[in-house]
């Protein structure tokens, strides 16, 4: 255990502390620091461009993907600096799923779009333990019902939303504790939007589940926590009721009352 | 004056008439203050120009079509009595001298006196042909200029008439386009078919010897040197498939691996300099391709052969084949490399999200989406392979065997076709013909190929847009 976990003795999941990411030289995030608990639905709000989306990319180092991105600071998973270089950045990703916003189901099966996390790290042993996992994921996305017909179909054949859905399903199939939502339904029409919004409901109670959105119902109807972000910077985090009844800083009540943004 | 002055003429006064129109137009806005004009200036000229020309031009194009003959149909009337039973070729040889004549070409001391006559008179008709012509043509032209100078109006709708001449124009291109291939096909179609009332199509097809002889007119049937030598097309199409196959055993896994790196590991500058290099490949004459298999691959490859204790002949499918899969490594590489790099991100960042390596993403997703445009890519480099000459001439030992053994010399159907089209062969004898039915039949195979490349990339271009 490092030194930070120990002083705070809850159950924290995620620690960061001075987290700062450069794109070339332009600084994007600018010192952010950040607490999120065990099981907490944390929604990350703020105007285009405020460096949230890629505050989040952080946590599964999904910035290491772009070239002349560069990440400073301590981030820590469950008690593990994920920058440590003994830490597998494969192992980590298992660890914390992530959803995009814009539904990206592989051009495979239904089947072998949830299967394909499992069988890469070697979750089951045989058939039929991969197909509980297929059939337990897509239930607890609550797709099962509308796909478990059809699971050899092509998964881009569904709806936007039930790919987004399926998407989720197969974050889920690897287990992880930490579920990342890149605006997840911003591709989708209000009615997907309320049932993958109920979803995270139900899945908050095993996951901790951090979200980017950029619609402040969205914040205040899914999450328990709300950070609000501005110019790469975290100016104001809190309980989601308080920070919309009662927000501390200027900004973000203007942000939060249509201001701006 | 001649037809290329005339066209000329045509050209320049288009040029002015254009200007003349656009002045026009503008006055014609002057005078109307407050009506919008329909068109741009820009169109005003151009309807003036096209009117001005294309009229004229037609003309141009009939008379051009139908002059010659008419004149030579008045001149042979004109010729003395004996030679209206004459038959056409001979008509023809004298009607020919008579226009050598009138154009200067012939030497006039061996010329009979009537013949002289004959061309003094078409020299005559030409000259009022061409006078009628431009006179005509000089009429067409200012009246065009004229009627439409005056039609200037701010309702007049110059742009449309322009723009559907534009069209017509742009269809006209694309028709020959496809007219060439048609008459390309058609001409094959015409001398395979005459091939075949030589030769059966079941022998031709199924035939398992390639021995066509030599072909000389006047000799006997029967005899050796006959027209009936043995066109199996097998062994040819064999040593095609056999030369090709290698040829893709070289270069799809190279190209893939090249696609790869360059799209999925090389830094952008490394791909923005590598490409365009590796590109050079496809543009290095297939005959220079020919002579470093000849020189350079085939020794190494007996050599190496002889280490190995095989007999690797210089000259031998492999050679060819290797050096045409390096030949096509840049049309599998840059195609593939195109393909991969179209793969959305999101696929990527999918994969990678769900802890997946690098090389686990690039297998198991970007290269199965990827998949059908790859296979489009191996098909297009396989029917380049397919009907490629050069280096099989040179590389191949030139030897119509039906054999499955790489290390023998082979011979393919395009070498054959050479073979066949060179010398001094009669162009009527199967020996020649069976060119074009090997010709033809090498056509449908690649028009097959590329159809079914075409539609699978088709396919694939469908799922992301």
């Amino acid at each position: 255990m490092s030194n930070v976990a120990q002083d705070n003795a809850t159950n924290l999941k995620i620690i960061a502390r001075d987290v700062k990411v450069f794109y070339g030289q332009a600084e994007a995030v600018k010192g952010i620091s950040m607490d999120i608990a065990q099981n907490e639905v944390v929604a990350f709000i703020g105007p285009s461009g405020c460096g949230k989306s890629t505050f989040l990319r952080c946590f599964n180092r999904m910035n290491d993907t772009i070239e002349h991105c560069r990440v400073t600071g301590l981030i820590e998973m469950a008690g593990l600096n994920i920058h440590d270089p003994a830490l597998d950045v494969v192992q980590l990703r298992a660890q914390v799923g992530m959803v995009f916003q814009k539904p990206n189901p592989f051009p495979k099966s239904i089947y072998e779009n949830i299967a394909y996390g499992p069988r890469l790290h070697g979750l089951a042993e045989r058939k039929a333990d991969l197909d509980d996992i297929v059939e337990s994921s897509l239930r607890r996305a609550g797709l099962w019902n509308e796909v478990k017909d059809r699971l050899d179909q092509p998964g881009t054949g569904l709806s936007g939303g039930q790919q987004q859905r399926l998407c989720i399903a197969r974050t889920i199939a690897v287990s992880p504790e930490v579920i990342l939502m890149d605006e997840p339904c911003s591709a989708l029409d209000p009615i997907a939007t309320s049932i993958i919004e109920e979803l995270i409901d139900e899945l908050k109670q095993n996951f901790t589940i951090v979200m980017v959105t950029h619609n402040m119902q969205q914040a205040a109807r899914v999450s328990d926590k709300t950070a609000f972000f501005h110019l790469g910077e975290l100016i104001e985090m809190g309980p989601t009721n308080e920070l919309f009844t009662n927000p501390q800083n200027k900004r973000t009540e203007d942000y939060i009352t249509g201001r701006y943004g | 004056m001649s037809n290329i002055s005339l066209m000329v003429l045509l050209l320049a006064l288009m040029a002015i008439a254009y200007q003349v129109g656009m002045v026009r137009s503008r006055k014609v806005a002057t005078i109307n203050p407050g009506v919008r004009m329909h068109s741009r200036p820009q169109h005003y000229g151009m309807m003036v120009g096209l009117w001005a020309v294309l009229p004229a031009f037609f003309v141009l194009l009939i008379w051009a079509w139908f002059a010659p003959g008419v004149i030579n149909t008045m001149v042979q009337a004109s010729l003395p009595a004996e030679f209206a039973t004459m038959d056409g070729n001979e008509i023809r040889i004298i009607m020919r001298r008579i226009s050598n004549l009138a154009a200067n070409f012939g030497i006039v001391a061996d010329a009979a006196d009537w013949e002289l006559v004959a061309a003094e008179y078409m020299k005559q008709l030409q000259h009022s042909s061409t006078m009628l012509l431009t006179a005509l043509m000089a009429t067409l032209a200012s009246a065009g200029l004229v009627i439409s100078f005056y039609k200037i109006q701010p309702q007049l709708r110059a742009r449309h008439q322009v723009e559907r001449v534009v069209k017509v124009l742009l269809v006209l291109c694309s028709t020959v386009a496809v007219l060439t291939t048609v008459g390309i096909v058609l001409s094959m179609v015409g001398e395979t078919m005459k091939f075949f009332s030589f030769i059966k199509p079941s022998d031709f097809f199924f035939g398992t010897t390639w021995n066509p002889r030599f072909s000389t007119t006047g000799v006997g049937e029967g005899s050796l040197t006959g027209s009936q030598g043995s066109f199996g097309l097998l062994p040819l199409l064999s040593g095609t498939m056999l030369v090709a196959l290698i040829a893709l055993v070289v270069a799809i896994p190279l190209g893939l691996m090249v696609a790869i790196y360059l799209s999925e590991y090389a830094p952008a500058k490394f791909r923005a300099t590598a490409k365009p290099v590796i590109e050079v490949l496809a543009g290095i004459p297939t005959i220079v391709y020919g002579f470093f298999a000849l020189v350079t691959v085939g020794p190494f490859l007996t050599d190496f052969g002889a280490m190995l204790g095989l007999t690797i002949r210089a000259t031998s499918a492999l050679t060819a084949g290797i050096v045409m899969g390096i030949m096509i490594i840049p049309f599998i590489s840059s195609l593939t490399d195109d393909i991969i790099t179209q793969v959305p991100k999101t696929m990527r960042d999918g994969s990678l999200g769900l802890g997946a390596t690098k090389s686990e993403t690039i297998i198991k997703v970007v290269l199965p989406a990827a998949l059908p445009g790859i296979v489009g890519a191996v098909l297009l480099a396989a029917s380049r392979a397919i009907g490629e000459t050069m280096i099989v001439v040179l590389a191949a030992g030139n030897s119509p065997a039906l054999t499955a053994n790489p290390f023998e010399a082979v011979s393919t159907v395009t070498v054959t076709i050479v073979n066949q089209l060179t010398g001094d062969n009669d162009f009527a004898s199967p020996q020649s013909l069976v060119a074009f039915a090997l010709g033809l039949t090498l056509f449908v195979i690649t028009l097959l190929l590329n159809v079914m490349a075409l539609v699978i990339v088709r396919k694939y271009r469908e799922q992301y847009e």
